[in-house]
Formats: C-alpha cells, sequence, structure tokens
C-alpha cells in the first residue's frame, strides 16, 4: 500500500506547492490558491441544496450522467465495431480507416455542430453530449477489443476448430473473453475522454447545467474561484469513474484467480 | 478385418508448390500406438494435421473411421493434443477440460463428472480450481491431455506434445500415457523426434524423411503391450530403436 501511496502522494505535495508558487506570482485573482478553491469548492457543496444550480454537486452530477452514458454507448458501438472488423475481412480494410479518421476532426470544431443540428432533429438536452462523449470514447475501445480479439495464439483457435466450434462460439469462448484484458487499458482513456467529451458539449448549449456550463459562466463573469473550482471537480469526477472502472477490474482479476 | 482408424491412401500435400508430403499410404487400425518419426520438415506433423483435418490434402484419399477427415472432424472423431498445452488462461483447469463439453452441449452435471474423471486420470485431481499458470509445463500438458480425452474420442492425435518438457518429465508422462492407452484401448497417432519415446510407447513406427516428405519404413514393435521404463535398457528395446536408426538413415535423415 505505501508503494503505491507515497510516489502518489510526492507527486501531489509537489504540485501543491508549485501552485502556491505560482499563485502568488501571478496574483490569486487569476490563480487562486488551493485554499481558496478547496474553499468555494466545499461552499458551493455544502452551502446550498443538492438540487440547487449553485451546487458543484448537482453540475458534477449532470457531467457524470452524460459521461457514463456516452462511455456506454461507446462500448456497445465500440464493441459492435470491433466485432465486424475482426469477422469480416473487408471491414477490416474499409472501415478501419474511418474509424482513425473521425478522430482526426477536432472536437471542439464539431461539438458546436452536432449541438445545432441534432437540436434541429429535435434532439436536445443529454443527447447531443452522450454523442460527443461517445464520440470521442469509441476509439479506444474499438482498437483495444480489436487487438484483443486476435490476441489468442493460432492453436488455440484451432483447438476449438477440432472441436469444429460454430463462430458464434470461438467468440463468446475465445475472442471475447481474451480481449477483457486489452479492454481496460482502453476504457481508462475513454473514460477520461468521456468527461472530456460532455464538458465540451455542455459549452455551446447556452450553458445550462453542467461542469462545463459552470466553466463557461465562470470565465464569461471574471469568476476565476468558479472556473477552477468547476475544473477541480472535473478532475475528480474523471478520477472516481477511474477508481470504478479499476475496481471493476479488480473483480474480474479476482474471478479469474488473480491475472486477467 | 475391422474397418481402419485411419487410411491414407497415395496423400499428397503442397503448401505454394512446394511439396511437404507425397505418397502416403498407411493405415492405422483401432486400439494401435502409432509414432510418426523423422527430421524436422519431414511432413509428419503435416501428417497429423491432415488427419485432423486442420490441412488439406492435395490429392490422394484419406479416410479417418471410414469417413473423410473433414466429416470426422465435425463428428468430432478425434483428440488433439498441440506441441504446447494451448490452455485458455482465463478459465481454471477443470472449466478448461470443460470447454470442448460445453461446446457439445454436455449438461452441467455431466460435465463435471467428466472433468473430476479425466482429471483424476491424468493425475491432476488437486489442481482442478488452479489456473494454467500456476501449474508446471508437464502438468499443464497433462491437462490438455485429459482436456482432450474428456469427449471420449476413440482417436487421440498428439503433436510432439512433450516436446517442450525436460527429460525426466518427459518420462514420466510417457509412462503415464502408456498406461492410459493400455487401459482405454484408444488410437493413438504420435509425432515426435525422439527416438527413444517412438519407440517406448509404439505399437508401430512410421519413419519419415523430409524434401519431399514421405514414409521411408513402417516398424511393427516387438515390445509387448505392458512397458515399463526399465524395458528401455532391455536387449528388445535396443532392437528396435536399432531398426528405427537404420531407416532413418536409409532415409539420408542424417546426410
Amino acid at each position: 500500500m505505501t508503494r503505491s501511496v507515497l510516489p502518489v502522494a510526492t507527486v501531489a505535495l509537489a504540485a501543491i506547492i508549485l501552485w502556491y508558487a505560482a499563485s502568488a506570482l501571478v496574483g490569486t485573482n487569476l490563480l487562486p490558491r488551493p485554499d481558496q478553491v478547496i474553499g468555494a469548492l466545499g461552499d458551493s457543496i455544502f452551502g446550498w441544496p443538492l438540487s440547487s444550480p449553485r451546487n458543484l454537486l448537482y453540475h458534477a452530477g449532470v457531467t457524470a450522467e452524460e459521461a457514463l452514458l456516452g462511455l456506454a454507448v461507446a462500448l456497445v458501438i465500440g464493441g459492435v465495431i470491433a466485432t465486424l472488423i475482426v469477422h469480416v475481412k473487408a471491414l477490416d480494410r474499409s472501415l478501419m480507416p474511418w474509424v482513425i479518421a473521425s478522430q482526426t476532426v477536432p472536437v471542439l470544431a464539431i461539438a458546436p455542430m452536432v449541438v445545432v443540428v441534432l437540436g434541429n432533429l429535435g434532439l436536445s438536452g443529454l443527447v447531443p453530449k452522450v454523442a460527443i462523449a461517445a464520440y470521442l470514447a469509441f476509439f479506444p475501445i474499438v482498437v483495444g477489443l480489436v487487438k484483443g480479439m486476435r490476441a489468442p495464439e493460432t492453436i488455440q483457435f484451432e483447438l476449438l476448430q477440432t472441436y469444429s466450434a460454430r463462430e458464434s462460439e470461438i467468440f463468446s469462448k475465445l475472442r471475447l473473453p481474451a480481449s477483457v484484458a486489452f479492454l481496460f487499458p482502453s476504457l481508462r482513456v475513454s473514460a477520461a475522454l468521456a468527461v472530456m467529451g460532455a464538458i465540451v458539449a455542455e459549452l455551446p448549449t447556452g450553458a445550462q447545467a453542467g461542469l462545463g456550463s459552470r466553466l463557461l459562466a465562470g470565465s464569461y463573469y471574471g469568476q476565476t474561484l468558479m472556473v477552477w473550482s468547476a475544473l477541480l471537480a472535473a478532475s475528480l469526477l474523471s478520477a472516481l469513474i477511474l477508481g470504478a472502472i479499476s475496481l471493476l477490474e479488480a473483480g474480474l482479476r479476482w474471478q479469474r484467480g488473480g491475472r486477467l | 478385418m475391422k474397418l481402419p482408424a485411419v487410411s491414407a491412401r497415395d496423400l499428397r500435400v503442397e503448401f505454394k508448390g512446394t511439396v511437404a508430403l507425397e505418397r502416403i499410404s498407411l493405415d492405422i487400425a483401432p486400439g494401435d500406438f502409432v509414432s510418426f518419426i523423422g527430421p524436422s520438415g519431414c511432413g509428419k506433423t503435416t501428417l497429423l494435421r491432415a488427419i485432423a483435418d486442420l490441412v488439406q490434402p492435395t490429392s490422394g484419399e484419406l479416410k479417418v473411421n471410414g469417413v473423410s477427415a473433414a466429416e470426422a472432424r465435425r463428428a468430432r472423431a478425434y483428440g488433439y493434443v498441440f506441441q504446447a498445452p494451448a490452455l485458455y488462461a482465463w478459465r481454471n483447469i477443470e472449466r478448461n477440460v470443460m470447454l470442448p463439453l460445453e461446446i457439445m452441449g454436455l449438461p452441467k452435471q455431466e460435465r463435471q463428472q467428466r472433468a473430476a474423471r479425466y482429471l483424476d486420470l491424468v493425475g491432476l485431481s488437486a489442481f482442478s480450481k488452479k489456473f494454467p499458470w500456476q501449474l508446471s509445463g508437464g502438468m499443464q500438458q497433462r491437462a490438455s491431455i485429459a482436456r482432450a480425452l474428456s469427449f471420449e474420442p476413440s482417436l487421440l492425435l498428439m503433436d510432439e506434445p512433450f516436446g517442450a518438457l525436460d527429460e525426466i518429465t518427459r518420462d514420466g508422462l510417457n509412462l503415464h500415457l502408456q498406461d492410459l492407452w493400455r487401459t482405454t484401448g484408444l488410437t493413438c497417432g504420435f509425432v515426435t523426434h525422439s527416438i527413444d519415446e517412438a519407440v517406448f510407447l509404439s505399437t508401430r513406427i512410421v519413419v519419415m524423411s523430409p524434401r519431399p516428405g514421405r514414409i521411408v519404413e513402417i516398424i511393427e514393435s516387438d515390445l509387448p503391450r505392458t512397458r515399463d521404463l526399465a524395458l528401455r535398457d532391455s536387449a528388445v528395446f535396443a532392437d528396435v530403436a536399432h531398426r528405427v536408426r537404420a531407416a532413418l538413415r536409409a532415409g539420408h535423415s542424417y546426410d
């Protein structure tokens, strides 16, 4: 335990010291001190009821819902795309370049367009945010799953051939379980991307709710404390989701006797 | 005469213009233990894979249990043991042994009974809940043999199953396999590059030579069916080993 805590604590301490030094240098108006940010965070969480738009937990909850739904959609779409790529030779060559190309489009540019287009179709609120979170998050999942589904050795495939197993059984008994070990590193990257995607998607929607809206409102009204506490809340949210993923991974590892 | 377990007539296998096997004619009688021996590139593994329908012959006739190799595979006529254990790391040993039974649709209780029976047969009962990486290489290969036996095929095909193991472990496993073959009445096809192993286990030894892969001689063993490690120091054993070496020399395997 100490082996993993100590290095993290050291870096955290160094970051806090640097933060204090930086805020002394540029002034607390631009960069509030850590204690100010944590104080503001605490005030907003404990000073208002949970349902109030002044409570940062309310906004974090909105963003969390968007990000988690986005991640779930990404997992389903990524799973389907990866399965198609692995099983259909033509799609391996035709689909993968498009999957890669999709990630070269800057999300900041495409997010407002998605919001506007979906809004015209009558889809506003949750849908555009989930769509953008999923758009960012599906890519690492596809890459991880494709790699994982191709990871088993030739003889592991041939073994199933000697049982004259069906393609669906090769998938469920070999490809899928083998890909799990590759899925978790992807899932971590995707989770962080989903939170970022949800926040970016909140920006062009008039900033009604969510951490993105707090960032926008804070910068609009020159409230740096509001901006920094929203940023801190966003990173805490990401850390929480990553923690949940690690817990899931640990559970699966336990089920597999200690190795994934 | 009983239907041969494997029957090949003038079999030929080519890979992209390279002849891997030619003029292979061979019958394996039920209950036989047949070893295929020869230097690298003699096509012994290819022949075993052709019998298993993992490789398609270019020409010639190949019957397994009286039907084509593909039909025999679909009928799950044989169990195959690869050079490496090919166990699935996410399944414990018991569930690895139950893998073919799941695919063949056996009910859960039957699967558990079979797994218990065959793990006991290879001496791994105490390790059924362990995962593959927690076992030694020899134990892993024993688990893979239990898996190949679990659905009770009449034919067991093994491709250098003990090639990666040390000699002492290998002796132990040979003894075990010999015992298994004698008590179950299985038909075995066994690829090896060890003369001692081939002589110790087989009723017939198919000596092969490379470029192109072909059969030099089929040696009938005079050894009794029941064998122990001491037999390897006997004159009969030395005589069979000598005949194998002579056949290998005749096939220019030492050139």
